[in-house]
């Protein structure tokens, strides 16, 4: 296919001879969700169920003084009331949790505040009541003195001399040892490849920069929510929204000191994560309250208390320097970054140096980052958590140099692009990657090709996220029919199960639809890591590609003793388990499904992978805009996306992903912040004045998807839910400044912020 | 050294040089507020005599309940300022939801007629098109199913969209109360922030819109940074009536720019008498933009807003002249 | 306090009696009291359309409907939008032009949806991306729900 024939949305496709990969089926899921039948975690329901709330502080940070819970707990229909007394009291240790890491001091503090409230919005009580209204009044008559102390909202003001510190337990990690000196800096680690000193030296062109964000949410649509029953029987069990079931189960385990097979997640239909429902927030309340009365509790939260008490993603800073041969070639670059971790440690700034230069080939190259706290909720993941605003600042930068140097932005991240055998600054080497297919995919595009309308401006931008492989398990058994039931515990939030069905169904030479994939509980599956990094296709498509290897060897031996002929003789395709030497010899899985009892019983198979062969993913953005001078509005005019997926299971819902990934950027390129006020406290906390795109918003956004095979993964898959979210800021940012010459360094690039960086 | 923006300096305007005297808009920001309405009377009074003597009866804890759109929300996070026991729900009454086209040319929209009805209306589109502006971007598709021009009017919000738009037309109110009714001039209705000059014992029946005459063209624009769904940032609601290519009246009308919507002498001053020209339009435009006195707030900076007033008054005076055919 | 109030409705299509507190939502009364949890909450304060259901002929954000008004109403929800076992055409392009990923939005965005189909049958971009501007999707980045609007408005002209 040449360029010019390309419709709206192209799959560039480098492995064409399959059968179910790569096709378009309906997802299994798709007839209770169009009805309105579907469960997610709020339609929960149980017998006796009670609802609780939580309480939450109105102040940045302060100590605790006292908690008098009497009064609410007198109120007609209140059932129980907890605090962080109700904790048992344990050792610290370190958690993992997903992609990330936290201290269960931590976690347990962020649950439910002990001693000091650290952001507005920080849980301190939870009441369960016969109904949601009844309980909420009773958090009214909880009555707390509270010390207020000074806050700090940004790097700056907690990386200053003197400021107010939020931990005083806290000693900064300086480049891997204890440094002693209590902070709110965390840590600050260092990556170095060659001599940046020396290649600033051979520079001819410098561009160096400031670029500033702000915090922003995932903005999934169902707020957080978990209802939890501890039996009589001393079992917990939770249903809930959860981006991974068994992170669920674990951290409870920790915080409530029972062992994990004390515990059984039901991981419920989930409305939107990005990320963010990687961690618990109610869950555990929940199971607290239920302890208390004997009853299930069901909590949803609000969603003011999904902004203000869950994990968004941080605002930074971030100083880039970087410098180039008068050829384009960059001699080094800088990048210094430091990100608000929110109320305790674990910002996405390690993850941000793993991305900042991974597209680029550097010789030599030096990465800052500070992990620092601040008076806001505790950060969590966000789709490529950290990169999204490394790239902000890197992703300008080089276009400014391209300018300086009268080349074309492609064509200088093309000259300086990494391939197989690249060693990144932050250390590994990459496998075959496909950073360079992307950058010719955009160069070649219509859309670059294109002349410009007047008065527009347009930019590009490119972005990588790492993904990861962790555990995953998968049991696949045939029915009489023919047919596969598969079991899996990768919660399934954009169409996952029809990705990792149509893997087995490849394997097994049968239909898509002829595999019933279920996401079960953490009874029922092997353990399974979070849906997060992009891995469910990857790691879960592979423990399904495995357990459907599994069901088709036991086919084939099953097959060799109803016919009595050695295993190695027979071949399986298409579904049809046949002779390799004698043609009369063929049974359909059909026909050996009828037979399983009578010959020996049925046939499961499974798998437990931990895939090491993880490809990044690089996606670039073509993006052209305008601008109401007069009141500095943005309007997106036309947006591609080009990714590469290495392959693509089901092109629609890769195509789905990189939608999704760039409206979320261009909603955080615009206007998305938490606004805060100089008590700390977010002013915008309704889905109407934070503000997300709306369909009016934007414009269709064509997609390309690149397939540079992933040798790692039995199809390919390289995993493409998040590289996305990466370039829609700077390529926006460097759209503005095509279109007006104004380098926009802060955002969101909101009307108002557009038309002072015009003024002066 | 190319600018940078800095957050900051929007920060330090909320720190330091901006006192927040009123809160214009937000009924949000009560982080002790909750989610959930707490206990409340309904009732659905069949006449306006009746809602009258409820509302009476009530001592001030009695709201009329039309769409709710604003009513419920700020229920629900205990704006104290709309502290409600009873929701008096005003939509049974008759008179309430009439759409009278009358022989004078003026037309009379109950208070609690919802917008969807107002913008379908054939005498609507017909002889007040201008009106549907406002009508049809007060929130989405689904808010305008029950949202009235009754409610947001009574809802006195600075930033209320058809409050500009209402006053541009000329409209008057007719307001029931114990003493009988009485009719207010719509500009005179919001007194400050979700303050109006209708008592707590007192029912908004309709609205009455005058024959504008010939020659009469009217807008309604905003500005808000997305592209439906928001809050306006600043919004004008225009109007001019042209006869022999002269302005013989010209209305401007400012939201979400001051404690009210505030009705700009000095634009009116800049177009009556005066040639339909550009340099009329940006002199009444200049003179909106002096009269309004906005704060800095998350949607937008004083200076801003006060920049924001120029540009949208002309924009929508540039309109209400083509709409009146004066171009 | 604990009053309750009677209300009688219809919805979809069918007789339904509910008993509610006049501070409850419909939405509540329709998940919680009635047991209808198709209808999604995600704001609870008209902004992100997840509640959207049809009363008597139009389109609210039920979170901001109280249950006692409904009285006498007729009531449509996702739920009551396929035929039986037989899809709605909007329903079969959603699934088919996969249209949704985590289906949080869906029940709203099919409501809202067939009013507009039912309003106007051939629906520019525009006049789609307006209409459906009060229903919020974070996941599709409204590509697909548009095209799929599109598709299910050509379907049904061919029906």
């Amino acid at each position: 296919m040449t360029t010019k024939d390309y419709d709206r949305n192209v799959v560039l496709s480098t492995q064409n001879d399959f059968k179910v990969v790569g096709t378009r089926p309906v997802r299994h899921d798709g007839v209770d969700k169009v009805t309105g039948r579907a469960i997610y975690g709020a339609d929960y329901d149980a017998s006796g169920l009670l609802h609780g709330k939580i309480l939450r502080s109105p102040h940045a940070h302060a100590k605790i003084l006292s908690i008098d819970t009497s009064k609410a707990e007198a109120l007609d229909g209140v059932q129980a009331v907890v605090t962080a007394a109700d904790f048992p009291e344990t050792a610290d240790k370190t958690m993992e949790l997903g992609e990330d890491e936290t201290k269960l001091r931590d976690l347990r503090g962020n649950i439910l505040a002990k001693d000091k409230v650290l952001y507005v919005g920080h849980a301190i009580a939870g009441v369960a009541a016969s109904n949601p209204h009844v309980a909420e009044e009773a958090l009214s008559l909880i009555e707390i003195k509270y010390e207020v102390l000074p806050s700090v909202m940004t790097t700056d003001e907690a990386m200053a001399d003197g400021a107010p510190i939020l931990h005083e337990d806290q000693t900064t990690e300086e480049l891997g040892n204890d440094s002693g000196i209590v902070s709110n800096v965390a840590k600050h680690f260092q990556h170095i490849k060659g001599d940046v000193a020396e290649g600033f030296k051979q520079a001819e062109v410098i561009v160096e920069r400031e670029y500033n964000t702000v915090t922003v949410h995932q903005g999934y649509i169902a707020p957080h929510n978990g209802t939890a029953f501890w039996s009589a029987d001393g079992r917990l069990h939770i249903w809930c929204e959860t981006q991974g079931s068994f992170v669920v189960r674990d951290s409870l385990a920790d915080l409530l000191d029972i062992p994990v097979s004390m515990i059984r997640v039901t991981p419920t239909e989930i409305g939107g994560g990005f990320g963010g429902k990687i961690p618990i927030y109610v869950e555990p309340v929940a199971a607290l309250l239920s302890k208390k009365t004997g009853t299930p509790v069901k909590i949803v939260m609000s969603r003011k208390e999904t902004f203000e008490g869950s994990g968004p993603t941080p605002g930074s800073k971030i100083k880039i320097k970087v410098g180039a041969t008068s050829d384009g070639k960059i001699t080094a670059a800088h990048a210094w970054m430091a990100m608000e971790a929110g109320a305790y440690a674990g910002s996405p700034v390690g993850a941000a140096a793993q991305c900042v230069f991974a597209a680029y080939d550097l010789e030599n190259g030096l990465i800052d980052g500070f992990d620092v706290v601040v008076n806001k909720p505790k950060t969590a993941a966000y789709r490529a958590p950290g990169s999204p605003n490394a790239a902000f600042g890197f992703e300008q930068a080089l276009n400014e140099l391209a300018e300086k140097l009268g080349m074309d932005p492609i064509d200088l991240r093309l000259k300086n692009v990494a391939t197989e055998g690249t060693r990144r600054v932050d250390g590994p080497v990459f496998q075959r990657i496909g950073a360079k297919e992307v950058l010719e995919a955009m160069r070649e595009h219509p859309h670059y090709q294109s002349e410009k309308k007047s008065g527009s401006g347009r930019g590009v931008a490119i972005g990588f996220w790492f993904n990861i492989g962790f555990d995953s398990a998968c049991n696949i058994a045939l029915n009489k029919d023919g047919t596969v039931n598969l079991t899996e515990g990768s919660t399934d939030i954009g169409g996952s199960r029809t990705s990792i069905a149509m893997q087995a169904a490849e394997v097994l030479g049968i239909s898509a639809e002829d595999v019933r994939p279920s996401v079960v509980d953490t009874d029922t599956v092997g353990f399974t890591a979070v849906t997060g990094g992009s891995r469910t296709t990857f790691a879960t498509g592979w423990a399904a590609y495995e357990a459907a290897q599994d069901v088709k060897k036991q086919c084939i031996e099953r097959a060799a003793s109803i016919w009595d002929v050695n295993a190695e003789n027979l071949q399986m395709e298409d579904g049809v388990i046949s002779s390799k030497s004698d043609s009369e010899l063929k049974m359909t899985l059909k026909e050996l499904g009828a037979q399983l009892s009578d010959t020996g019983g049925g046939i499961t198979g499974r798998a437990s992978v931990k895939p090491r062969g993880v490809g990044g993913s690089f996606c670039g953005n073509i993006v052209d805009l305008s601008i109401d001078e007069e009141t500095g509005k943005i309007t997106i005019e036309r947006f591609t996306a080009i990714q590469d997926a290495g392959k693509a299971i089901h092109p629609s819902y890769v195509e789905g992903q990189m939608q999704g990934g760039s409206a979320q950027g261009i909603g955080w390129a615009l206007n998305e912040e938490y606004f805060m006020n100089d008590e700390g406290r977010m002013t915008n906390s309704s889905l109407l004045d934070y503000r997300m795109p709306t369909a009016l918003d934007l414009p269709m956004i064509d997609t390309v998807i690149v397939e540079v095979a992933n040798p790692g993964h039995p199809f390919g898959v390289r995993g493409v839910g998040e590289a996305n979210i990466v370039p829609p800021t700077p390529a926006i940012a460097n759209a503005v400044y095509d279109s007006s010459g104004n380098r926009i360094t802060q955002l969101p690039m909101s009307p108002v912020a557009i038309l002072e960086a015009f003024k002066s | 050294m190319l600018p940078t923006i800095p957050y900051v300096r929007l920060r330090l305007h909320l720190n330091g040089i901006i006192d927040i005297k009123y809160d214009f808009f937000s009924v949000r920001t009560d982080n002790q507020g909750g989610s959930l309405l707490k206990w409340i009377d309904y009732q659905a009074p069949e006449s306006v005599a009746d809602a009258v003597k409820i509302l009476a009866d009530s001592n001030g804890n009695a709201r009329p309940l039309a769409g709710g759109t604003d009513l419920i929300v700020q229920l629900r996070v205990k704006d104290p300022r709309v502290n409600a026991e009873t929701v008096v729900d005003i939509k049974k009454i008759p008179e309430l939801n009439q759409m009278d086209y009358d022989k004078s040319g003026g037309l009379t929209i109950g208070a609690a007629v919802p917008l969807h009805l107002i913008y379908n209306n054939p005498d609507v589109i017909k002889h007040f098109p201008a009106i549907i502006d406002s009508a049809s971007l007060i929130g989405g598709t689904p808010i305008q199913g029950r949202a009235t021009l009754g409610g947001n009017l009574c809802n006195g919000a600075p930033s209320g969209d058809s409050i500009p738009n209402l006053v541009a037309h000329n409209v008057v109110a007719t307001v029931a109360g114990p003493n009988g009714t009485r009719e207010i001039p719509v500009e005179d209705v919001c007194t400050g922030p979700r303050q109006t000059s209708i008592d707590s014992n007192e029912l908004l029946v309709s609205l009455y819109f005058p024959n504008p005459g010939d020659g009469f063209g009217a807008n309604y624009i905003r500005f808000i940074p997305r592209n439906e769904m928001d809050i306006a940032v600043a919004g004008a609601g225009v109007s001019v009536k042209i006869s022999d290519g002269k302005f013989v009246d010209g209305r401007v009308c400012l939201a979400s720019v001051a404690p009210k919507p505030i009705l700009v002498e000095g634009s009116s001053k800049a177009l009556i008498g005066q040639p339909v020209s550009d340099e009329a339009i940006q002199k009444a435009a200049e003179a909106a933009r002096d009269a309004a006195s906005p704060i800095s707030d998350m949607r937008g900076t004083a200076e801003y807003r006060k920049h924001l007033c120029e540009v949208l008054t002309r924009r929508a005076l540039n309109t209400a002249v083509e709409r009146a055919g004066g171009k | 306090m604990t009053t309750k109030t009677h209300v009688q409705t219809t919805i979809n299509g069918e007789p339904v009696d509910f008993l509610c507190e006049p501070r409850q939502s419909l939405l509540e009364c329709l998940r919680d009291v009635i047991g209808l949890t198709g209808t999604k909450e995600g704001c609870n304060d008209g902004n992100c359309g997840a509640c959207t259901v049809n009363i008597d002929g139009r389109i609210v954000t039920s979170c901001l409907v109280l249950g006692v008004e409904a009285q006498g109403a007729s009531i449509e929800t996702i739920e009551g939008i396929a035929d039986g076992t037989n899809l709605h055409p909007i329903q079969l392009a959603f699934l088919e032009g996969a249209a949704l990923q985590c289906g949080i939005c869906t029940p709203g965005f099919i409501v809202a949806t067939k009013a507009l189909l039912e309003k106007n049958p051939d629906p520019t971009e525009h006049e789609i991306r307006f209409w459906l501007a009060n229903n919020l999707c974070r996941c599709t980045g409204y590509d697909k729900i548009v095209r799929a609007v599109q598709e299910a408005a050509k379907k049904m002209q061919e029906a």
